[in-house]
């Protein structure tokens, strides 16, 4: 329970400076991946100062998205182990995406939707990471033969893909469930939002369970 | 290294290119021709490629053969491989010159995402224009030969031009001009087609019953061509690929991969879109606060 009374405390101040590294990298990534991945969005690279700085740079945005996930990864993986209440959720998903979750589990700070973004990325950041070292020339080119470089190039694009699909559910699930952002700007919710959306969660943040 | 003008252009990296206007007449393809047969190692096409190019290939070590380069670098576009192939009582030397083989399906510059940084003239030529270079490397995995090299000094990819700028004024490669025995030919591909069939000819009458024309059908062809003794077999020659194509990862990289993912991205934000759209936002009623309230209320009294 937090300042004002009425609010509930979701993310620390840590948490959400990590969360916003990992967020700006990503778009960043993102952006600068695009542009080399399609000729149609080569123009993206002028947002970095060009194609060779764009290239050059990229990488090295990579590398801090790695460290600064890991940091989230290593505050929220305990909360995002799977249970048998995360099954029936997402069975119910139809439900969920309609807004009609009464009559579902109470969920804790995560729900099923949540969890699989967390491991989604997870696993897809670890396989971006590893065939982007094979993708990088300028300090890794001796290390890999011709076909590992091809094969990590597919693998660097399709995963590239699942991820910013998976961001893109992700940033619309706060948009859409109003009163959610403020959990990442100011790190509270208000009682209500915790109430509906992660009741148990709420329950053992007031002591009730 | 681009001194054709863009109307000369068959493709060009990373864009669309509108065919040649009505009415030009269809450019003629060129060709390379390396007699691998009456190749003595002298190297001096390694030197006029250096001193034509105005490249400066720092001095490197010896790995105790012939091979000097030991491979190709971004300064020194061409190299002589040497292999000794032994068989039976027999032993024959062979030299291949390696370089660029400038693929009429060219895997550098389908793979490269940089718009103009790969070009193919309509006479077949493929060429690397610096400028539009951003030193990914993703020519070095399109190509199937294993050509390009990038420097570490400027970050760009560099292999051989086949001497673009010598041949738009109606000269031959640097290389074919200072061959002394004259194994490197250089004219219309069809003249040297049909130049290489004369020489198959007198190898086979030599007893080189397996002589023939290097001209991989796996990337529609060549514009640097060999004539081998041992044509069934091309990998005797150091490594040269049996049958080269264009991986199929780069094919689906490349091919497939992108308007699927754009599709897919497209679909989501649309999807995203309408949803919202539909259901509107998922708001906290005033009844989740009040239950809230007296849930927590107790708590904070």
């Amino acid at each position: 329970m937090s300042g004002d009374g009425k609010a509930v405390s979701r993310y620390t101040t840590g948490a959400r400076i990590n969360h916003w590294i990992t967020a700006v990298s990503l778009i960043l990534l993102a952006l600068s991946g695009l542009a080399l991945f399609h000729p149609a969005l080569y123009f993206l690279t002028y947002l970095f100062g060009g194609g060779q700085l764009t290239r050059a740079i990229h990488p090295w945005i990579g590398v801090v998205l790695a460290i600064s996930f890991l940091g989230l990864f290593f505050r929220f993986f305990t909360l995002n182990l799977w249970n048998r209440d995360d099954t029936v959720w997402m069975k119910n998903l139809g439900a969920v995406i309609n807004d009609r979750e009464e009559g579902l589990p109470e969920l804790g700070k995560y729900n099923a939707g949540q969890k699989l973004v967390f491991w989604g990325q997870s696993i897809l950041i670890l396989l971006l990471f590893c065939s982007g070292i094979v993708l990088w020339d300028v300090y890794f080119a001796d290390y890999t033969t011709i076909d590992q470089k091809r094969l990590s190039a597919v693998v660097h694009a399709l995963c590239a893909i699942g991820a910013i699909l998976i961001w893109i559910v992700h940033v619309y699930a706060a948009i859409w469930v109003k009163g959610t952002l403020r959990a990442m700007t100011r790190g509270s919710v208000t009682r209500g939002w915790a109430w509906k959306h992660h009741r148990k969660w709420f329950r053992q943040e007031v002591g009730k369970p | 290294m681009s001194v054709l003008q863009a109307l000369d252009l068959r493709r060009r990296s990373a864009s669309t290119v509108a065919p040649p206007p009505a009415g030009k007449p269809a450019a003629v393809e060129v060709a390379k021709l390396i007699d691998v047969s009456k190749c003595i190692g002298c190297k001096a096409c390694q030197t006029a490629c250096l001193e034509w190019n105005d490249l400066n290939q720092a001095i490197g070590y010896t790995d105790g053969t012939y091979n000097n380069p030991t491979d190709l670098t971004p300064a020194s576009w061409t190299v002589m491989r040497f292999t000794e192939y032994e068989h039976g009582n027999d032993l024959e030397w062979l030299i291949r010159k390696d370089g660029c083989m400038h693929c009429d399906d060219p895997g550098c510059l389908k793979a490269c995402p940089a718009p103009g940084a790969i070009v193919q003239y309509t006479n077949g030529i493929v060429d690397f224009v610096s400028e539009n270079c951003i030193g990914c490397g993703y020519c070095v995995k399109g190509c199937p030969f294993n050509i390009p090299r990038i420097s570490k000094t400027d970050s760009k990819a560099y292999k051989c031009t086949l001497c673009s700028d010598r041949v738009v004024v109606g000269q031959a490669p640097a290389c074919a001009k200072a061959c002394p025995t004259q194994a490197i030919y250089f004219g219309t591909k069809a003249d040297m087609i049909a130049h290489a069939d004369k020489r198959i000819v007198d190898l086979k009458s030599r007893g080189y019953q397996n002589a023939g024309l290097y001209d991989p059908a796996g990337v529609n062809g060549t514009h640097v061509m060999y004539v081998l003794h041992h044509a069934d077999k091309p990998s005797l020659y150091a490594g040269l690929p049996d049958n080269p194509h264009i991986s199929p990862l780069v094919g689906l990289w490349k091919g497939m991969l992108k308007p699927i993912s754009l599709a897919a991205i497209a679909f989501a934000g649309v999807f995203g879109l309408m949803h919202y759209v539909t259901k509107g936002p998922n708001r906290v009623s005033e009844n989740d606060e009040r239950k809230a309230a007296e849930l927590a209320g107790s708590d904070r009294a």
